[in-house]
């Protein structure tokens, strides 16, 4: 055991209606450890979660702060319906921070007993600030009200290992390893930008440590840079009324009610079950929303070679219950078992793989061009071990590998590196330099934003090619969906708050594919709704999983399937179930309108929340390259006729190219007008006091912010 | 002709569901159909047939990951 730096003890406040009514705060540079209160103003302002973070996180920083000044928080919160047994996906946290990546607030979920634990030890929500001197790791016993600030230098970096050792060391015996939950980072934290952080929790039928992850923007990257290895919580005594519910028959009620539709319709429908989130590895393919060799494409023939059936039937465990919090009977945190690794530090070793999710399958696979299931599980599991957002890894790497096969970088300036689409012992060995800290893969690690750069000034690239190219917004890379057909999606990854992440809406079929929001006033009230109704799970601590990826059996009778009538319902039950209050539907996205309107004044406050920040590289909205307008050039062709009038069999291809990029540029302008009119922005994008007030947001310290830009 | 999500398409007599989808290269599975606004069960896609100048829907419930 290392040193104990500090030692604090604390009556666990009992939780009342959802809340525990107190936050953590623990300042590194001196230790200091405090207890603050959760007041009835950030209930209601901010509901939880993502909302407590914000609202602590604005006021640790100044817009002066950057990502490695000690003011920066980490901050988590799982909100007040996180940790109840009795309905699918109730044990997501959120995390926020000033990214590394972006400049401004990230957030990023996750699933792992973590947050469930830290909220039965009494901790609505924990801001950890400062930086320590050495590495330590926090230990909170939720059963004893004891906080413990150890010396960790001694213990391994990379999660599997680190995990497995602190759950087995604060554990009195086998049975009682599923009530300890580490989260950490691992050895690709140090050097990048696109560190992780796991979040654990111990699987008794395996006998050993899974894990999810809080992915986006870099927080591992700030963990580390805190030097806080591992952060330990224990809780034992998990049972279904621990939240103090107003009313926990309503709450059985509704969970028996949806665990007996996944038990009838799972099969019928998205099979999350057998494969979790990778079942649309094929269907985005077909509907040519792929993300292939960089987003030139949106699939390829061989993408079979890593089809939901071969994961199931040679990879992927079936039949035991994989959810990552209790009581969810979705269960889709699928997992490779005894996969016998044969690259980096632990080659010849059998280990779990967490995955592959769909992320990981369509941006490890397809994105770089390597269509090999046993490639995917290795990358899966080194960027969870090491503790790097795979989803920026694989646009970033993807985005390296089209500048060398286009001639903008070489293999020499790559250290060596043959970074061909399809290369995935070169993507292998780019990981392990990344944990490193050693050849490209130090360079590697910085994102998108930074290459651009660099490949620029150093290595002579074309600053238009690869700004064209290089899939991000504010800094962050794009998650893995290819959609230059749907406009409302271009829209929904380029103005997302944090950066082009899907988890605020997910338009495609909608828009692309049923047609059912043709005009720009349809696709902005879908960028209304979408992005507030999913903002609020983040608020609450639920996952976004069961709202969607199974239906009710009629939900085609209701009047707007895509929303799932009865869901909402069931989510405005729960709520009132737990906290007492008696919200509807409409409030439901009022909530999570206070706080979306609020993290779009902190990206101003912070000096990214304008128009100009919100524009798409143009790989998002068209064809960039000549081979991309020529893999579908009878779409692009039909297209200049009938919005454009124009005739290409008269025209040259380039012709074609830069008139298809005209339009599209022209309709994307348009999208914003009429996004930031429905959100009630002014037209750069600035949330106006008239809306901050209609929703009760027009706090003082928020006017203070967008006054001067109005 | 027909009309499938709001687009001209072309109609063939004795044209069924399936055909459609099949044609259309719609393999997703999570799929509701309607024929001019009437609802049509997944049990009924291999026999319904579509007639010409007909309405047809095809929802796709994905609202992604």
């Amino acid at each position: 055991m290392g040193t104990i730096l500090k030692d604090y003890s604390y009556t666990p406040a009992k939780i009342k209606r959802g809340y525990s009514g107190k936050s953590l705060y623990i300042n590194l540079a001196d230790l200091r450890i405090e207890q603050k209160e959760i007041t009835e103003f950030m209930k209601e302002k901010f509901t939880g979660g993502k909302g407590f973070d914000l609202w602590y996180l604005w006021h640790a920083i100044t817009p002066e702060t950057r990502w490695d000044s000690p003011e920066n928080e980490i901050v988590m919160s799982v909100g007040p319906l996180g940790g109840i047994t009795q309905y699918s996906g109730t044990g997501k946290t959120l995390l926020c921070a000033i990214s590394p990546l972006t400049g401004i607030p990230i957030d990023s979920n996750v699933g792992g007993y973590f947050g469930p634990l830290l909220k039965f030890s009494g901790w609505d929500a924990f801001e950890i600030q400062g930086k320590a001197d050495r590495e330590i790791l926090i230990f909170i016993d939720g059963n004893n009200g004891r906080i413990q600030i150890e010396d960790a230098a001694e213990y391994p970096e990379d999660a599997h290992l680190l995990a497995e050792e602190l759950t087995k060391k604060y554990s009195e015996n086998e049975d009682d390893m599923v009530n300890v939950s580490v989260a950490c980072t691992g050895s690709g934290a140090k050097y990048g930008y696109m560190g992780m952080i796991n979040f654990s929790f111990y699987d008794p039928r395996r006998k050993v440590c899974r894990f999810k992850q809080a992915a986006r923007g870099g927080l591992g990257t700030i963990l580390h840079d805190k030097k806080v290895k591992a952060l330990v919580v224990k809780y034992r005594g998990v049972k279904p009324n621990l939240n103090d519910a107003a009313d926990i028959s309503t709450i059985n009620k509704v969970g028996v009610k949806y665990h007996k539709e996944m038990h009838d319709l799972d099969q019928k429908q998205n099979k999350m079950r057998q494969i979790g989130t990778a079942n649309t590895v094929m269907i985005m393919s077909q509907y040519d929303l792929l993300p292939t060799r960089n987003f030139q494409t949106g699939g390829d023939p061989e993408t079979i070679k890593i089809s939901p059936k071969v994961f199931i039937e040679e990879w992927l465990t079936q039949g035991l219950h994989d959810g990552c919090w209790y009581g969810c009977t979705m269960s889709c945190a699928k997992c490779a078992d005894h996969f016998l690794l044969t690259t980096g530090p632990y080659a010849g070793q059998r280990v779990t793989v967490d995955g592959p999710e769909y992320e990981c399958a369509a941006g490890l696979g397809a994105n770089l061009g390597v269509f090999d299931p046993q490639a995917i599980l290795e990358e899966n599991f080194y960027c969870d071990t090491y503790g790097i957002d795979l989803i920026s890894f694989a646009t970033c790497t993807a985005f390296i590998m089209e500048c060398y096969q286009r001639g903008q970088i070489t293999q020499e300036q790559m250290g060596g590196l043959d970074l061909r689409f399809g290369n995935s012992q070169a993507v292998l060995e780019l990981l392990h330099q990344m944990s490193r800290g050693e050849g490209f893969g130090r360079l590697a690690g910085l994102g998108i934003r930074k290459l651009k750069q660099i490949f620029v000034e150093q290595f002579g690239a074309d600053p238009k090619l690869l700004q064209d190219i290089g899939m991000e917004v504010k800094g962050l890379e794009y998650s893995e969906y290819a959609h230059k057909e749907s406009l409302a999606q271009q829209g929904g990854f380029a103005m997302a708050t944090k950066g082009p992440q899907h988890d605020e809406a997910w338009l495609i079929f909608m828009d692309m594919v049923n047609k059912q929001i043709p005009t720009f006033e349809d696709k902005a009230n879908a960028l209304y709704y979408f992005p507030m109704f999913r903002t609020w799970f983040g608020l609450v601590g639920l996952c976004k999983l069961p709202w969607n990826d199974i239906v009710p059996a009629d939900n085609h009778k209701t009047d707007s399937p895509a929303k799932v009538p009865e869901h909402v319902q069931n989510y405005v039950d729960l709520f009132n179930a737990v906290t007492g209050k008696n919200i509807d539907k409409e409030e439901l996205i009022i909530q999570s309108e206070r706080v979306y309107q609020f993290q779009r004044v902190f990206n101003v406050r912070m000096g990214k929340g304008e128009r100009k920040d919100d524009y798409a590289p143009y790989r998002s909205l068209g064809p960039v390259t000549r081979e991309e307008y020529l893999s579908r050039q009878e779409l692009y062709d039909k297209q200049l006729r009938e919005f454009q009038q124009l005739d290409p069999e008269a025209m040259g291809l380039d012709e074609k190219i830069a008139a298809t990029r005209r339009y599209r540029e022209d309709q994307y302008e348009q999208l914003m007008d009429a996004v930031y009119r429905r959100r009630g922005w002014t037209n750069n994008g600035i949330p106006t006091p008239e809306r901050l007030k209609a929703i009760g947001m027009d706090l003082p310290e928020l006017l203070e912010v967008i006054e001067p830009k109005l | 002709m027909i009309k499938v999500n709001t687009e001209e398409s072309p109609w063939r007599p004795g044209m069924t569901v399936r055909a459609l989808l099949d044609e259309k290269l719609f393999t997703f599975r999570h799929i509701i159909v309607r024929i001019n606004g009437e609802f049509v069960s997944e049990e009924d896609f291999e026999k319904q047939t579509i007639q010409d100048g007909d309405d047809v829907l095809v929802l796709h419930l994905m609202a992604g990951g």
